[in-house]
C-alpha cells in the first residue's frame, strides 16, 4: 500500500503540469523557467507510469492467482463447514423426498418383530477384500509400520508404486513371506468392514446385526491372509487355530449356542478346508475330534461361493486380465489396464498375483465333467441377454421360452474356457486342427536380460512354447490346467502342493487325507454333523464370465504374449453372449450359478458320498437389480459379487437364522436361475 | 477459468461506478474555485479535465477496492499456497534428515544382538488410555455407529458435548449399560496404541517388539471396557474369558512358550484379579485349575503399577479435580477447569466420573498401616521438595541424604492426612485436632437443602444438607482410613456400588473363606499371588517427578447450581523447599502413582516368601529415572519416566525386550532402585 500513496503527489504534479502547459500557450514570461519545471515533471510522470505498470504487473500475475486459490479454498472451507453441521440424516430426507419412504433397513424391522442376538456369528472375507498391513518391511517402505497396504486409501500405490508391489508380493519358490518383509493381515472387524473408505464390504452386515444385539463378544471376523496358500495361514500365522479358538470361545461364553458362519467369496473355500482341518488328527490338522463340526456350527451360510471355481481365476493368471479382483478394478481401471505408469504395469501385477497361491485355489474344479467339453456344457443353450428382456414373464414360462429359443439358436460353447481365435470358438471340434502343445520345446532364445526386473514365466517360455500353446486353438476345464502348467510351472508346481481339481473317483482312497484335497468339495466328504445346514446364497441376473477368446499380442520384448481378443463380438443379429472376447453366463459378476449353486443343488443335496450325514442344503438366490438412482449408492437389491452383502433380503436372511431360524422357517429353496437344471445334465456319481 | 475471471472482474467494476457517481458532486466545485482566474475559453478543457481527474480517481480506486474482499482471498491464497508448498517440502523430505542423527531403536539394537521374538507378550492397558465406540445409542448419536467415543480425535466432545456425556455414562444403580446404549472397548492393538493422534501410549513398545519379530500371532492387546468394575467385563463382555482363551491359544500356538504379560497403570490390578479369577472355579471364577498361572506365564511386567492405589483417585472422586485422568487436563485444560460450556462442566464430568465403578478401585489401599495416620507415614522425611530438583543434575546419595536430613530437622511434613481442612490443620500436631469420629455424620434431614431445579446435574452433593457439608469441614483432618467414611458421606450410592466389587482393607487371616469373594481379588493385601514358583513379577516404574500425595482443602463459595462444595485450596503454598504447593503435598513418583504404592509389594510385599506371596515367586524393582526431553524435537522424551510417557523409555522397552526374548530379572540386572522405596517398606509395620 505504500506504494499506492506514493503515488499521489506525483500525479497531482502531473496534473498542475499539464495545466501550466495551457497557460504556457497564453503568458511566455517565465517560459523556461516553466520548461525546466515540464521537463522535471515529464520525468516524473515517466517514472510514476512505470511504477504504476509493474504493480500492475504484478497484480495480476503472482497476486491473481493467489486470489484464485483463496476464492476456491474459502469456498471449499465454507462447503465443508456447511457440510459438517449438516444434520447425519439429511441425505436420507432428500433420498426419501425423491423416491418415497425407504424400507426399514433388516435390522430395525426384525428388532420390531422381537428378534434379538442368539447365536454367535464368525465372517469369513474373501480375497482381496481383507486389508494387509506391514510388520516388518525394506528400508524403501519406511514410515508404513502397521498401515495398511491393501484396503484403506491405497495411497502407498501411487506414490511408491515398485516399493508397494516389491511388500505385496510373496516369495516365488515358497509362497510364503520373502526374507525382510512381513505382511500380515488386519484382524477385527475393521478388516474387512470397509475395503477403501466408502466402500462397504461387511460393514452393512455389522450395522444390521447390531441393531438386533449384536456385538464386538459374539462376532467375529476370521480375518486371514488372502495371498496365501489356506493350509499356509496356519503354517506362518496360526490362522486356523485362532478360528477355532475364537469358535470355541464364543460357544462357550455364548451359553453353548451354536456358530453360524457367514463366508464369502474365496472364504467359502477357506471354511470348507476348516472345517476338514478342524477335525483331522493334529500335526496337519486341528485334532478337534470327528464331531467338532457338529458341536459346533449351527449353520454356513454362503455368500457367493466359487465351490467350483471361476473361470475369470483361469484369465487372470493367464493373462493378468479380466481379474477377479472386482473390487481392485472398480477403484482403479486405469490404473491396471493401461500403460500409463510405466509400460509394464500389467506384468508387475502379474509377477505380483503369481506369487499369490490363492489364486489358484479358485480355478475351475471338476474339468470336463462340470464344466463341459469341447462340444457340450451344462449351460448350452443359455442366453442371460435374452432372458433378461423377458424377465417379468413367470419363472415356467420362462424357461420354456429359453429352451425353444436356445434350440433354434447355435449355441455357444461354453466348455472351451480358452480358445484362439472367434472361429475356433465358434467352429465344430471336428473341425478344429489342433496340434499338441506339451512336448514342445521351450526356447531359450527369446529370454530377454532387459526384462529382469519384471520376471514372469513367459520370458522362459521362447517364441517355440507360445506358438504352441496358440496352436492347440482350444482348452477345455482340463486342458487349461496342463495350459497352466505349461506357461506357469513354477506357480504351478508350487500350487498343486496345495490344491486340487479333480474329482474323487473313491473317497475312502488315503491320499485324500492330505490337506491339498480339502478345499475342493469334489474330493472331500462333509463332516459327519446332520443337525447343521449350508447354505448356497448368491445373485443371478449378471453377465458373468463363462469363457475366452483369445489372441496372441504382437509381441513387444515384455509384454505378455497373449490377451483377450476384444474385438470378438457377437453380430448383430444374432442371439449370442460373446462380447468382447468373453462369453458370458448367469451368475454374480464374478462366479456363474454353476460354480455357486451346484453343490447345493445336487452334489450334496440329499445322502450324497460327498455328504455322507445327510446335512441339509438351501439354495438362496437373489435376483439383481441395479440402484433405482444415484442417491442408493450400491443398491439395496443388487446382486453383485461383493454388492451383495449390501442386500437387505439377503441380510434378513442372515439374521434370522443368527436368531435361530431354520432353512426350512427361511422358506427353503429359493430360485431364479435354471441351476436344477443345469445340474441334472452334469452326470455325476453321486 | 475464463468465467471467473469475468467475475472478478464484475467484484470490483461495479462498485467503482458507484463510487465515482458520488465522487463528481465533490470534486466539481473544487475545481470551478480553481479556475477562477481563468478565460472562460478554458471550460471546455476544464471539462475535459475534470474526466481526467476522474478517470484517474477511478484508477486510484482500484487498489482500494482490492483492499477487501479480494484482500482476503489473496491472503487467505497466498497462506495456502505457502503451507502446501511447506507441506510438499516436508513430504520430499528425505526420512532421515543428515545433521540429525535418529537414535537407534532399541528394537533394533537388541535384534543385532541376536535377540528374537520367544514368548508372546500380552499388553493390558489402564483406566483411560483406552478407546472405546458406540455399538448402540439415542437418537443424538447418529451416525455414529462404531466410531471412536472416547480416544481418537475427541471430536464429539465439542459437536454435541450433552449427547457425548450421556453416551459415556453408566447407569447409577448397576453401574453397567443404561438402557438403550451400548458403548464397548475397541478390540485389537488399534484399541490403546495411540490415545490421540501422535500421542502414543502403547505404539512405541508395540514397534520395538515387531523389530524383533513380533506380531499378530504372538502380541496381544487384551482391551476391556475400563469404567467398569473388573468382575463387571465378565460379566457384560467376557473380557476374561477372553483374555484366558487368547492366552492358551498363543501358548498353544507359539510352541508351549509361556506368556510375558505387560499391563500398565489400572491394568496391574486388573491382572491381579484376573490372576485370582482364573484359577477361581466357576461360576464366578475361570475354572483354570491351580496350575493354570505356572503353566501359562512367565512373568509379569507392572508399568507403573497402582497396587496400593493413588491419592490422585481421591480428590477425583470427591471433588473431581486433580484427575488421574492426567490427559484430560492435559489436552484439555480449559475445558475442564474453566466454564465455558455452560456453568457446570466440572459438575457434569464429576456425574458421569462418579458412575464409573472403576475409579474406586484406585482408591489407597492398605489404610493407615501404608498410608500413614494422623501424625506419622512412611514416607516422612522423604518429600519431594522442589528445591531438590534444582540439584536434580547432582545425583547422588549423599546430596540428597544430607537434604533428608535437613528436612527431617524440621517438623515433617503429615502425608497421612490425605485431605485436610485448611493449611493449618494440615500441620498442626494430632492433638490440636478437633476431630470426632467421623462415623457419626448426620444422615438424616437430607432433604432440607434439595434443589429440584438442579435435577439433570445430578451429583450426590445436591442430596447434602449445609449443615453435613459444615460437619465434613470441621473434622479437618483425614487419614486414609476416615477417608472411606468420608467418601460414604459424601457419595453413599457410588461407594455402595463400587464397593461390591472392590476392597481395600488389609486382610488378617487369608484363609478366612470370606477372601473368596471376587471383591478381594484385586486388592494385593487381601489375596495370595498364584502358586507359580517360576513366575516373576517386575515393578517398573518412573521417578523424579513429584507426585500428589494429600491435598488441602477449602469448602467453596456454596451457590445453589454450582454445588461441588469442596475445593482444592490452591492458596495453600509452603516455604521454601518444602513439598506443599497449590494446596497439594507432593512426594517422589512418576506423576501419578506415588513410589509407595508402585514399589511396595516388590519391595517388601512379596519379597521372599511371605504370606502374600506363599509360593515364593521372584520379584524385581526396576525404576527409572525421569530425565525430561532435552529439546523439542525428542517429543515426550526417550528416557521419560512419567506415567505414560514412560511407556517410550528405552530402558524400559529393553527390559521387556529382553525378558520377552527370554532373559530373567536376574539377567537383565536385578533390582534398580534410585528412590528410597526399600526403607520406606522397612517402616510400614505390616505382617507378612
Amino acid at each position: 500500500m505504500p506504494l499506492v500513496r506514493r503515488k499521489k503527489p506525483a500525479e497531482a504534479e502531473k496534473n498542475s503540469g499539464s495545466d501550466s502547459g495551457n497557460r504556457n500557450e497564453k503568458s511566455e514570461e517565465g517560459e523556461e523557467e516553466e520548461n525546466g519545471k515540464k521537463r522535471r515533471l515529464h520525468k516524473k510522470n515517466e517514472k510514476s507510469k512505470a511504477k504504476k505498470a509493474k504493480e500492475k504487473g504484478k497484480w495480476s500475475c503472482v497476486d491473481s492467482c493467489c486470489w484464485l486459490i483463496g476464492c476456491i479454498c474459502t469456498i471449499w472451507w465454507l462447503l465443508l463447514f456447511l457440510y459438517n453441521a449438516m444434520p447425519a440424516s439429511f441425505p436420507q430426507y432428500v433420498t426419501e423426498a425423491i423416491t418415497g419412504p425407504l424400507p426399514d433397513p433388516p435390522g430395525v424391522k426384525l428388532r420390531k418383530e422381537g428378534l434379538t442376538a442368539k447365536h454367535p456369528v464368525v465372517f469369513v472375507p474373501g480375497i482381496v477384500t481383507g486389508g494387509l498391513e506391514l510388520w516388518e518391511g525394506h528400508p524403501c517402505a519406511d514410515g508404513l509400520f502397521r498401515k495398511r497396504l491393501w484396503g484403506g486409501t491405497f495411497g502407498e500405490v501411487y506414490k511408491r508404486p515398485l516399493c508397494w508391489v516389491e511388500h505385496m508380493s510373496l516369495d516365488n519358490e515358497t509362497g510364503l513371506d520373502p526374507p525382510g518383509i512381513r505382511v500380515r493381515p488386519v484382524t477385527g472387524l475393521v478388516a474387512a468392514d470397509y475395503f477403501a473408505p466408502g466402500y462397504f464390504v461387511w460393514a452393512v452386515l455389522i450395522a444390521n446385526l447390531a441393531r438386533i444385539g449384536y456385538e464386538e463378544k459374539n462376532m467375529y471376523m476370521a480375518a486371514y491372509d488372502w495371498r496365501i496358500s489356506f493350509q499356509n495361514t496356519e503354517v506362518r500365522d496360526q490362522t486356523l487355530s485362532q478360528i477355532k479358538s475364537k469358535i470355541e470361545l464364543m460357544v462357550a461364553t455364548g451359553g453353548g449356542k451354536k456358530a453360524v458362519i457367514v463366508p464369502h467369496s474365496m472364504g467359502v473355500l477357506y471354511f470348507l478346508h476348516f472345517m476338514k482341518w478342524v477335525e483331522a488328527p493334529a500335526p496337519m490338522g486341528g485334532g478337534g475330534g470327528p464331531d467338532w463340526c457338529s458341536k459346533h456350527i449351527k449353520a454356513v451360510m454362503n455368500i457367493g461361493g466359487p465351490f467350483l471355481g471361476v473361470p475369470k481365476a483361469v484369465a487372470g493368471l493367464f493373462s493378468a486380465e479380466a481379474k477377479d479382483v472386482a473390487a481392485a478394478r472398480a477403484i482403479a481401471p486405469g490404473f491396471l489396464d493401461n500403460d500409463m505408469f510405466r509400460r509394464q504395469t500389467l506384468q508387475h501385477v502379474m509377477k505380483m498375483s503369481r506369487t499369490w497361491d490363492s489364486t489358484m485355489s479358485m480355478i475351475p474344479k471338476g474339468g470336463e465333467t462340470i464344466w463341459g467339453d469341447l462340444d457340450w456344457s451344462p449351460e448350452e443353450g443359455h442366453v442371460p441377454i435374452k432372458r433378461r428382456q423377458i424377465n417379468n414373464g413367470t419363472k415356467l414360462a420362462r424357461q420354456d421360452e429359453t429352451g425353444s429359443l436356445g434350440s433354434q439358436l447355435k449355441s455357444a460353447y461354453f466348455g472351451r474356457i480358452i480358445s484362439f481365435g472367434k472361429d475356433v470358438a465358434e467352429a465344430k471340434s471336428s473341425e478344429i486342427g489342433r496340434t499338441d502343445f506339451r512336448d514342445a520345446i521351450k526356447g531359450r532364445n527369446f529370454a530377454n536380460n532387459t526384462c529382469r526386473d519384471v520376471w514372469t514365466e513367459y520370458h522362459d517360455m521362447g517364441i517355440e512354447g507360445i506358438r504352441a500353446v496358440a496352436e492347440h486353438k482350444v482348452y477345455t476345464a482340463g486342458s487349461v490346467l496342463d495350459l497352466l502348467q505349461f506357461v506357469a510351472p513354477k506357480m504351478m508346481a508350487r500350487g498343486s502342493a496345495h490344491f486340487s481339481y479333480g474329482i474323487a473317483e473313491n473317497l475312502d482312497d488315503p491320499k485324500y487325507k492330505h490337506y491339498k484335497y480339502w478345499s475342493n468339495p469334489l474330493e472331500t466328504r462333509l463332516p459327519n454333523a446332520p443337525g447343521m445346514e449350508i447354505f448356497s446364497m448368491y445373485g443371478v441376473g449378471i453377465p458373468t464370465e463363462r469363457a475366452y477368446v483369445y489372441e496372441l499380442s504382437s509381441s513387444a520384448e515384455c509384454y505378455i504374449p497373449f490377451q483377450i481378443d476384444t474385438s470378438a463380438d457377437s453380430r448383430e443379429d444374432e442371439e449370442s453372449c460373446l462380447k468382447d472376447g468373453v462369453y458370458t453366463v448367469e451368475g454374480d459378476e464374478t462366479v456363474p450359478a454353476l460354480s455357486a449353486g451346484f453343490m447345493c443343488a445336487k452334489g450334496w443335496r440329499g445322502k450324497t458320498r460327498f455328504n455322507p450325514s445327510g446335512i441339509r442344503t438351501y439354495i438362496r438366490e437373489y435376483d439383481h437389480s441395479p440402484p433405482a438412482n444415484l442417491l442408493e449408492g450400491r443398491g439395496t437389491q443388487s446382486g453383485a459379487h461383493v454388492d451383495i452383502m449390501g442386500n437387505f433380503a439377503l441380510i434378513e436372511d442372515i439374521l434370522r437364522v443368527a436368531t435361530g431360524a431354520t432353512g426350512e422357517d427361511l422358506g427353503g429353496d429359493q430360485v431364479y436361475s435354471d441351476i436344477f437344471k443345469w445340474s441334472e445334465k452334469i452326470n455325476l456319481h453321486l | 477459468m475464463a468465467s471467473i475471471l469475468r467475475f472478478r472482474k464484475l467484484c470490483y467494476v461495479e462498485p467503482v461506478k458507484c463510487s465515482s457517481l458520488g465522487f463528481q458532486s465533490y470534486v466539481t466545485p473544487k475545481v470551478g474555485k480553481k479556475d477562477d482566474g481563468i478565460v472562460p475559453k478554458v471550460k471546455t478543457v476544464v471539462v475535459e479535465k475534470k474526466r481526467e481527474q476522474q478517470k484517474k480517481k477511478k484508477k486510484k480506486r482500484q487498489p482500494k477496492e482490492w483492499r477487501c474482499i479480494d484482500y482476503c482471498c489473496w491472503m487467505i491464497g497466498y497462506m495456502c499456497t505457502t503451507w502446501w508448498l511447506l507441506l510438499f517440502l516436508y513430504h520430499c523430505l528425505p526420512a532421515t534428515w543428515p545433521g540429525f542423527q535418529v537414535p537407534e531403536s532399541p528394537g533394533t539394537r537388541l535384534k543385532r544382538e541376536g535377540l528374537t521374538a520367544l514368548h508372546p507378550v500380552v499388553l493390558v492397558p489402564g483406566i483411560v488410555t483406552g478407546g472405546l465406540e458406540l455399538w448402540e445409542g439415542r437418537p443424538c448419536s447418529e451416525g455414529l455407529f462404531r466410531k471412536r467415543l472416547w480416544a481418537g480425535s475427541f471430536s464429539e466432545i465439542f459437536k454435541r458435548p450433552l449427547c457425548w456425556l450421556e453416551h459415556l455414562s453408566l447407569n447409577n444403580e448397576t453401574g453397567l449399560d443404561p438402557p438403550g446404549i451400548r458403548v464397548r472397548a475397541v478390540p485389537g492393538l488399534v484399541s490403546a496404541d495411540y490415545f490421540a493422534p501422535g500421542y502414543f501410549v502403547w505404539a512405541v513398545l508395540i514397534e520395538n517388539l515387531a523389530k524383533v519379530g513380533y506380531e499378530g500371532k504372538n502380541l496381544h492387546m487384551a482391551a476391556y471396557d475400563w469404567r467398569l468394575s473388573f468382575q463387571n467385563t465378565e460379566i457384560r463382555d467376557q473380557a476374561l474369558s477372553r483374555l484366558k482363551s487368547n492366552i492358551e491359544l498363543m501358548y498353544l500356538t507359539n510352541g508351549y512358550k509361556k506368556v510375558v504379560v505387560v499391563p500398565h497403570s489400572m491394568g496391574v490390578i486388573y491382572f491381579l484379579h484376573f490372576l485370582k479369577w482364573v484359577e477361581s472355579p466357576p461360576p464366578t471364577g475361570g475354572g483354570g485349575g491351580s496350575g493354570w498361572c505356572a503353566k501359562h506365564i512367565k512373568a509379569i511386567m507392572n508399568i507403573g503399577p497402582a497396587f496400593l492405589g493413588v491419592p490422585k483417585a481421591v480428590s477425583n472422586i470427591f471433588s473431581s479435580e486433580a484427575k488421574d485422568i492426567a490427559f484430560i487436563r492435559s489436552f484439555a485444560p480449559g475445558l475442564l477447569d474453566s466454564e465455558i460450556l455452560g456453568l457446570q462442566t466440572l459438575e457434569h464430568i464429576m456425574r458421569v466420573s462418579r458412575t464409573w465403578d472403576s475409579i474406586v478401585s484406585l482408591l489407597p489401599k492398605g489404610g493407615e498401616t501404608i498410608w500413614g495416620n494422623l501424625d506419622w507415614s512412611a514416607e516422612e522425611g522423604h518429600g519431594f521438595s522442589f528445591a531438590k530438583k534444582g540439584q536434580a543434575s547432582m545425583s547422588g546419595n549423599n546430596l540428597n541424604n544430607s537434604n533428608q536430613r535437613s528436612l527431617q530437622l524440621k517438623d515433617p511434613v503429615k502425608y497421612g492426612r490425605i485431605i485436610s481442612f485448611g493449611k493449618v490443620a494440615s500441620q498442626l500436631p494430632s492433638s490440636q485436632l478437633s476431630t470426632f469420629d467421623s462415623k457419626e455424620f448426620p444422615r438424616t434431614n437430607t432433604s432440607t437443602n434439595f434443589n429440584s431445579s438442579c435435577g439433570e446435574v445430578w451429583t450426590e452433593y445436591d442430596e447434602m444438607s449445609r449443615e453435613r457439608i459444615r460437619k465434613i469441614a470441621e473434622n479437618k483432618a483425614y487419614t486414609a482410613r476416615t477417608l472411606f467414611d468420608l467418601l460414604r458421606s459424601v457419595a453413599p450410592k457410588m461407594m455402595q456400588r463400587a464397593e461390591a466389587h472392590f476392597s481395600h482393607g488389609i486382610s488378617e487371616n487369608l484363609d478366612d473363606p470370606k477372601y473368596e469373594h471376587y471383591r478381594y481379588w484385586s486388592n494385593p493385601l487381601e489375596t495370595r499371588l498364584p502358586d507359580a514358583p517360576d513366575m516373576e513379577i517386575y515393578c517398573l516404574y518412573g521417578v523424579g517427578i513429584p507426585t500428589e500425595r494429600a491435598y488441602v482443602y477449602k469448602s467453596s463459595p456454596s451457590e445453589k447450581c454450582k454445588n461441588i462444595p469442596f475445593r482444592i485450596d490452591s492458596s495453600a503454598e509452603g516455604d521454601e523447599g518444602s513439598c506443599l504447593k497449590s494446596g497439594v503435598y507432593f512426594v517422589d513418583g512418576d506423576e501419578s502413582v506415588p513410589v509407595l504404592s508402585a514399589g511396595f509389594m516388590c519391595a517388601k510385599g512379596w519379597r521372599g516368601r511371605t504370606r502374600f506371596n506363599p509360593s515364593g515367586m521372584e520379584t524385581h524393582i526396576r525404576e527409572y529415572r525421569h530425565k525430561p526431553p532435552a529439546s523439542l524435537l525428542e517429543g515426550r522424551g526417550m528416557e521419560s519416566g512419567a506415567h505414560v510417557d514412560i511407556m517410550g523409555n528405552v530402558a524400559l522397552i529393553e527390559d521387556i525386550l529382553r525378558v520377552a526374548a527370554g532373559a530373567t530379572g536376574a539377567e537383565i540386572g536385578g533390582d534398580k532402585i534410585y528412590s528410597d522405596i526399600l526403607r520406606m517398606s522397612e517402616r510400614i509395620n505390616i505382617r507378612l
